[in-house]
């Protein structure tokens, strides 16, 4: 919402104070300010110019040619890049010599061989608005006008300094959707005179017979409606300061009728519509719900297909003539040849509108306003009247008596406070008359309230607010304690810190996660955070399973999808790295999955994954950052499964378990979904569920004395066949050496001469050590002997003498 | 007698001509060993006469006493120079960084969050978690935002195919985790929730469709708006800085009330808008079952993006999501 300083001051009279000064107290209120600017500073040198001539530019095709008479009766040329202009179109033209508002000089220049002699100007070059669209026509909306040529703009325009300010303006607040209603706050907070001075007009006698019917069929939807049938209208231009006002605050200018009615509604607040009589069947409106299968055309020449959702207003056909509270019909729309209007100000049930602008997808001034609840009191009248009276300054117009009809207005009970309860809330110790007097200066009504069975003396804890028309949104004792500490001012709360009962720490879960992390980063991964989105074919690119989740409204294809693996992000992000020749990579991500639900459940399956990636590294680089984690956080019993896995290398994959359940995938990425990925280096892989396995028992570490007696160490090597995994024949010997085996090591494999085909060799280390004494020979080639023995009844392998 | 008066300096001669540890070896072995002339002369010491016995046996020690000297600083000299010369042949350039550890690094995001968890954790809250995509009752309806509410326009939610239409949502904020902890936990509640979030906004240099939020919920009796601006105040101080200040401004949120938004102090005397809060609405609390006459409360949430972006002054926020390794492992 737009602000003018010279507007708000027709409100509040003593306003002279400095307008940065204004600014603060508008933000402090809640009235945020979004910017704030001096408009309609003297233009010196920017004058009133005639379009004699408009010629195309011998040597440029985005300018053109204008001669434009300065008040001199001469052409004067111009270059110009804008085309909306027509002979004898009047404009604003800034002189050589000139300075704009922006601080742009105008100088004399050629343009590829041609003279400009000055600038013919925009609305927004001359600080008249924001429109920069084309050249401002002066007498677009007034052709008949006197224009004095070569005169100044600021004075033919009647510019004056001024003060715009915009306002961010929150969904509760419909009455700041006003210039009075940011008056009213702002007076309040400055302990300023509020008063509406259009009260003080004396409405003329009616003289026309208010010849309509009006019905307001669902009550529900309209709890208010009032019109006024106006004859003797001429339509025309409206009055200049009233064009620059509607300019200012972002409207551009049609008519007298449709710009009275727009500054009517910027100024109080109440959109208000006007219908050209004439063309009103039926001599009736009508208010009710739409039917399915209606339709109607709008004003901005859009057919639209109604439903039960919205409302209409009708006419004595049963026809709709306009969308309740959203937009009117083009079939009553206010023409050149209007001379009869009906005026309207209804009041429209602000959940009804807001749902019918989400269903239409059609949003307006009105419909900003309606949805939140306009005023359903006074203002209706003061606004139709302030239409009258705008409307009788530009022509003679002759009015009907006020036609009012009721449906369901808002519950207009007392609310009731406790002073307690409210400072309570705010943390401030009020007294009940300092809060009644902080309301009473926004307009809510404040009385006393008698206990009943006491001595008939006022309460002094509790009190009852009359909420005012204008505050449809205040409806609760915590409404009037957010106004009461609104104007009251945040700033002044004393401020306190709460001590909970609690000590604040991760939970097992959280300080499990940021271990990993912390291992992660040791081991030499940076973490990655893309966002979870997928494109289609991502999975399948990526060999997976496509089935995913889809977003209704996507803002692009690439990002439709919801993942269901880390893998396409990733190997996205090292596609991005590599053809930014970043070679080495070691990635890790921790995110969610969503993966589709079985059975009933309305959400998906959602689950925290956790990826690592290397590139150039195979698939055992990865299997050792899985035993660190592993190990560190002490997994219940992690095994890899070896096995073949959808989008990784086929001999080179394994399922993870841990705590006999699945949890994930290790290996490296199939070199074919590389290629999809456009990557031309291996990748080593891991995916975990991490959020199921840190959901479980994990970190159970068990202390075991340290024996202090000598260890024996011995070697062991086997040739492996290729089905034969390295974990089965450590199985074997740790059961095999039993508590007397320290430790294992692999400490070779290799597949050279001597070795049958795709059989390899692998050799372990073993220290033996027992705590009740030192181990024999004996007892230690015992032991040797049971681990051979285990090892090869168990599996294939084969003791390498 | 023995004709030891040059000995002492034959030895002499002879040790310093030895260049190493092992021709010092022979020349111990020449001047002391079992065949040297002292060692001879000490043999025959009987075949002197009684009284002379004495004096020659005294000169023979001394000598030796001297030679022993002698040998032992040759050898600390060769020693300390067989080492210097071990050294020279090792000597090392230490500024040859041929084999660097490479540490990985934290995402800002999550360097940033871990950061925000703990200066609460400090204050006695816990953190806590929910899901990113959630239905319209945990993403609005209980959150006080009805269908028909205004608001939810301005959230600019990213909807899935799941249920009906508009059923099911990316989280379009954290605060559907203040619901899900008020609905399993009773109070008093002290928690922080951060979490990613979403909206439609089209990527570019200060929106992401996916950012990250951090939301504070305390619910227990007699909180006060006070207290809610004396948390944020010791926050602020707590994360940037003892100098900076806060302030609340009157604003709206449908789930909040007295709603505010909070603005920190910058050095140049201006502020900045960081977030959104207020005391939760009583319609919330009655959605989760807590009885508002009983318990009060506040919340308040603010984005980790921004935050991110303002300390490291990114001029590009898609920095954070397009993860160039160049970028990752500038922290």
């Amino acid at each position: 919402m737009k602000v003018l300083l010279s507007w708000l001051k027709e409100f509040i009279p003593d306003l002279d104070h400095d307008p940065e000064e204004i600014g603060k107290r508008l933000s402090a209120l809640g009235l945020a300010v979004e910017s704030m600017e001096v408009v309609g500073n003297e233009l010196s040198g920017v004058v009133v110019g005639k379009v004699l001539d408009l010629r195309p530019h011998p040597n440029a095709e985005r300018i053109q040619l204008v001669d434009v008479d300065l008040g001199n009766g001469e052409a004067t040329q111009i270059c110009c890049g804008a085309f909306n202009m027509q002979v004898g179109d009047i404009i604003p033209v800034a002189t050589v010599g000139s300075i704009l508002p922006d601080g742009m000089e105008i100088a004399q220049r050629k343009l590829r061989g041609e003279v400009s002699n000055g600038m013919c100007c925009s609305a927004s070059e001359i600080g008249l608005g924001d429109d920069s669209d084309g050249i401002m026509i002066l007498s677009e909306n007034d052709p008949e006008r006197e224009w004095d040529i070569g005169g100044s703009v600021s004075d033919t325009l009647g510019l004056e300094s001024d003060v715009l300010w915009d306002l961010e303006v929150n969904a509760n607040r419909p009455d700041a959707m006003s210039v009075s209603g940011v008056a009213r706050d702002l007076a309040a907070s400055l302990g300023l005179p509020f008063n509406f001075p259009m009260d003080r007009y004396e409405k003329p006698q009616a003289t026309v017979e208010a010849g309509i019917q009006i019905d307001i069929e669902d009550p529900t939807l309209c709890g208010r409606f009032l019109a006024c049938i106006v004859k003797g209208i001429t339509v025309g231009p409206s009055p200049q300061w009233l064009q620059n006002r509607l300019i200012h605050l972002g409207m551009r200018p049609i008519n007298n009728v449709v710009d009275i009615s727009n500054y009517v509604m910027l100024e109080l607040g109440q959109p208000n519509h006007t219908y050209d009589l004439d063309e009103i069947k039926g001599s009736r409106l009508g208010t009710r719900r739409a039917k399915a299968g209606e339709s109607i055309l709008t004003l901005d020449d859009v057919e639209r297909n109604l439903c039960e959702i919205d409302g209409v207003i009708v006419d004595g056909d049963d026809t709709p003539i306009g969308i309740a509270g959203i937009m009117g019909g083009a079939s009553s729309e206010i023409s050149e040849s209007t001379t009869e209007i009906i005026i309207e100000v209804a009041w429209w049930d602000p959940p009804s509108i807001s749902r019918s602008v989400k269903n239409l997808n059609l949003m307006s001034e009105a419909s900003m306003r309606f949805r939140r609840g306009a005023d359903y009191g006074i203002n209706m009248r003061r606004s139709l009247n302030r239409v009258v009276q705008l409307l009788s300054e530009t022509c003679e117009p002759e009015i009907s008596e006020l036609m009012q009809v009721d449906g369901n207005l808002p519950d207009t009970s007392p609310v009731r406070v406790s002073k307690e309860r409210v400072n309570g809330l705010l943390g401030t110790s009020l007294a009940s008359e300092e809060m009644m007097d902080l309301l009473q200066s926004i307009g809510f009504e404040c009385q006393e309230v008698i206990p009943e069975g006491g001595d008939g003396s006022p309460s002094q804890n509790d009190f009852q607010v009359i909420v005012p028309s204008w505050r449809w949104d205040t409806q609760t004792e915590t409404d009037l304690a957010e106004e009461i500490a609104r104007t009251f001012g945040y700033e002044r709360i004393e401020t306190t810190i709460p001590r909970g009962p609690f000590t604040g720490q991760l939970s097992r879960f959280q300080k499990g996660r940021r271990t990993i992390r912390e291992i992660l980063i040791g081991a030499g991964c940076d973490e990655t955070m893309p966002m979870p989105f997928l494109a289609p074919g991502d999975l399948q690119n990526a060999g997976l399973s496509s089935n995913a989740i889809s977003i209704s409204n996507p803002l692009v294809q690439e990002e439709s999808l919801l993942r269901t693996s880390l893998m396409p992000g990733q190997l996205k992000i090292i596609s991005y790295n590599q053809s930014h020749r970043i070679k080495k990579l070691k990635f890790f991500e921790i995110g969610h999955v969503y993966l589709p639900s079985e059975g009933d459940q309305l959400l998906p399956d959602e689950r925290e994954y956790l990826s690592i990636s290397i590139t150039g590294g195979d698939a055992t680089e990865i299997v050792a950052i899985l035993d660190l984690i592993s190990s560190t956080m002490a997994f219940p019993n992690m095994q890899l499964n070896q096995q073949e896995i959808g989008g990784l290398h086929p001999a080179r994959s394994a399922q993870v378990s841990v705590a006999g359940k699945n949890r994930g995938v290790v290996g490296e990425v199939d070199p074919r979904v590389l290629k999809n990925y456009g990557i031309d280096d291996s990748v080593a892989w891991l995916e975990l569920d991490l959020g199921s396995i840190l959901s479980g028992s994990f970190g159970k570490k068990k202390y075991k004395s340290v024996s202090k007696y000598p260890s024996s160490d011995i070697d062991l090597a086997f040739a492996v066949p290729a089905d034969t995994s390295s974990a089965s024949i450590e199985g074997c010997i740790r059961k095999a050496g039993g508590p007397y085996l320290q430790d294992i090591e692999l400490f070779d494999s290799y597949k050279a001469g001597g070795v049958t085909e795709g059989v390899r060799s692998l050799a372990y280390s073993l220290r033996f050590q027992s705590s009740e004494g030192t181990l024999t020979d004996n007892e230690v080639s015992k032991l040797r002997a049971a681990c051979i023995s285990e090892v090869e009844k168990k599996t294939d392998a084969k003791l390498r003498e | 007698m023995f004709d030891l008066e040059n000995l002492s300096n034959e030895a002499e001669e002879a040790s310093n001509a030895a260049s190493t540890l092992e021709d010092l070896t022979q020349v111990q072995t020449q001047f002391l060993g079992k065949k040297s002339k002292l060692v001879e002369a000490k043999k025959a010491l009987g075949t002197l006469p009684a009284e002379d016995r004495a004096n020659v046996g005294k000169e023979i020690n001394e000598i030796k006493g001297q030679i022993e000297q002698l040998i032992s600083g040759r050898k600390s000299a060769l020693q300390e120079s067989e080492w210097i010369s071990k050294f020279n042949k090792e000597r090392m350039d230490l500024t040859e960084r041929l084999r660097p550890i490479d540490r990985g690094h934290l995402h800002l995001i999550t360097q940033a969050r871990d950061e925000l968890e703990d200066v609460f954790i400090g204050m006695g809250y816990s953190v806590a978690e929910g899901p990113e995509v959630e239905t319209a009752w945990y993403n609005f309806e209980a959150l006080n935002i009805p269908d028909w509410h205004p608001a939810r326009g301005n959230f600019d939610t990213i909807f899935v195919d799941l249920g009906e239409p508009e059923e099911v949502m990316l989280r379009s904020h954290t605060s559907p985790v203040q619901i899900r902890t008020m609905e399993s936990q009773e109070p008093p509640i002290y928690i922080v929730a951060p979490g990613r979030t979403f909206r439609t906004d089209s990527a570019d240099a200060t929106h992401l469709p996916a950012f990250n939020q951090i939301e504070g919920l305390v619910i227990d009796k007699g909180i006060t708006m006070g207290d809610l601006a004396g948390t944020i105040d010791s926050f602020v101080h707590a994360f940037f800085g003892e100098e900076v200040k806060s302030r609340l401004r009157p604003s709206y949120f449908p789930f909040t009330e007295p709603s505010a938004e909070f603005d920190i102090s910058r050095s140049d005397g201006s502020w900045l808008e960081l977030g959104g809060c207020g005391m939760v609405h009583p319609n919330v609390l009655r959605n989760c079952n807590i009885d508002p006459e009983v318990w009060q409360g506040f919340a308040f949430g603010f984005g980790i993006d921004r935050l991110v972006s303002m300390r490291y002054q990114l001029d590009d926020i898609r920095e954070l999501v397009v993860n160039d390794a160049r970028f990752l492992r500038q922290f």
